[in-house]
């Protein structure tokens, strides 16, 4: 084939494509399922309308969701060639820090006693085991978009997306926990999200060559 | 013409073109083809690939180019954008022939365009990966491409509608690009 006919060919399949329009619709659709999992499967915690009265509860959701808003802010810069962390990588430190900052608190308040217990909580088990299979259907979605997309660095997508994979399911199961503190947080919810991260680095490595 | 302004024309076809302008959208095509090809010569050459291989390097490219101009954004040059798509196609392109190295890729608009020496010959590759396509993609990108039909006469002479040939095209060329990872892997 000529040149000349391949840009023939290209021209006659041009229509309207735009990556930001495919990872949006990728977005809403990783919420969707991860909704429906929830609501079929999890559910809120029995005193949700007691809980929505506390601000620790409520600063979970500042946080997963700044996780998830940011990843995916990212997630757009990384989908896209020459893009790597360099440009928007430190946005990902908004989450980090402000948990850093309210599990500060959280020492200076409570007394050392309770530190540990507040810090080991009931939930553990179910953090490590809900958030990455809420994670599923939130970075299987995102990992598709980034097919489409074109990341110099796979793996690296592949990881941020895990990232707000993880915001996502996050933000709901902190919905479903009764463990509020700011010490639990930032013990258990990032092993999680590292095992999200990690599933979507390997598999990024793998699927996002182009 | 001096970079910018070149560049700057490449940006404003690439707008055009993602608003559904198929003649800007040929004049962006056919102004990077030169400069792609500028830049696939001095690589196989300085790393002793065949001249004749580099028309599919360029055909390559330029496929690419096309399956994910999605991911320009438009608040921001073009040229780095274009050069990034060409490195990725070129590292794979020497990889399947064996070659392991990082390419240090000089920015294609400051490319000089280079002439397609070779205008009459067909490129091995693109019709080696051709031949792998389901019939009926097969018939319609020939029909196209080497035919010069259109979408409607393409869809009148195979009894098709023209939304039809549309999606098969499309999948034609998105099997074509996944055929050049397939034999990457492969090697």
């Amino acid at each position: 084939m000529k040149t000349d006919d391949l840009i023939e060919l290209l021209v006659k399949d041009l229509a309207p494509l735009r990556f930001r329009s495919v990872l949006a619709g990728a977005v809403a659709g990783g919420i969707i399922i991860a909704a429906i999992l929830f609501f079929v499967g999890v559910g809120f915690r029995p005193d949700i309308s007691e809980a929505m009265k506390s601000n620790r509860f409520l600063f979970k959701f500042v946080v997963t969701v700044s996780l998830a808003v940011t990843a995916i802010w990212v997630t757009l810069r990384v989908g896209r060639p020459g893009g790597s962390l360099a440009h928007r990588g430190l946005a990902l430190a908004t989450a980090p820090a402000l948990l850093a900052c309210a599990a500060l608190v959280e020492l200076l308040v409570l007394p050392e006693s309770q530190w540990m217990p507040h810090l080991v909580g009931h939930n553990a088990r179910f953090c490590l085991t809900l958030i990455p299979l809420l994670s599923i259907g939130p970075l299987a979605c995102l990992l598709a978009a980034l097919r489409e997309g074109a990341p110099s660095s796979p793996g690296l997508a592949g990881a941020v997306a895990g990232l707000a994979a993880s915001g996502i399911a996050a933000t709901f199961y902190a919905a479903n926990c009764t463990d509020d503190s700011a010490l639990f947080v930032m013990t258990w919810y990032p092993i999680a999200t590292l095992i999200v991260t990690t599933a979507g680095y390997l598999v990024g490595r793998k699927l996002l060559r182009w | 013409m001096t970079t910018s302004s070149q560049e700057n024309a490449w940006a404003v076809w690439m707008r055009a073109a993602m608003t559904g302008d198929a003649g800007a959208y040929r004049q962006l095509l056919a102004s990077l083809a030169p400069h792609v090809r500028a830049v696939a010569r001095s690589r196989c050459r300085s790393l002793g690939t065949p001249e004749g291989e580099v028309e599919d390097l360029v055909q390559e490219v330029l496929l690419t180019i096309h399956l994910k101009r999605g991911t320009w954004d438009q608040s921001r040059p073009i040229g780095p954008w274009v050069a990034a798509i060409a490195r990725n196609r070129l590292i794979d392109f020497l990889r399947r022939r064996g070659r392991h190295i990082t390419v240090p890729i000089e920015d294609v608009v400051d490319s000089l365009p280079a002439e397609d020496r070779t205008p009459e010959l067909s490129t091995r590759d693109v019709d080696t990966l051709l031949g792998q396509l389901k019939p009926q993609q097969r018939e319609i990108v020939r029909s196209i491409s080497l035919n010069g039909s259109s979408i409607r006469e393409t869809a009148d002479r195979l009894q098709m509608t023209e939304g039809a040939v549309r999606v098969t095209l499309h999948r034609a060329l998105k099997a074509l690009a996944g055929f050049y990872r397939s034999s990457a892997r492969e090697d």
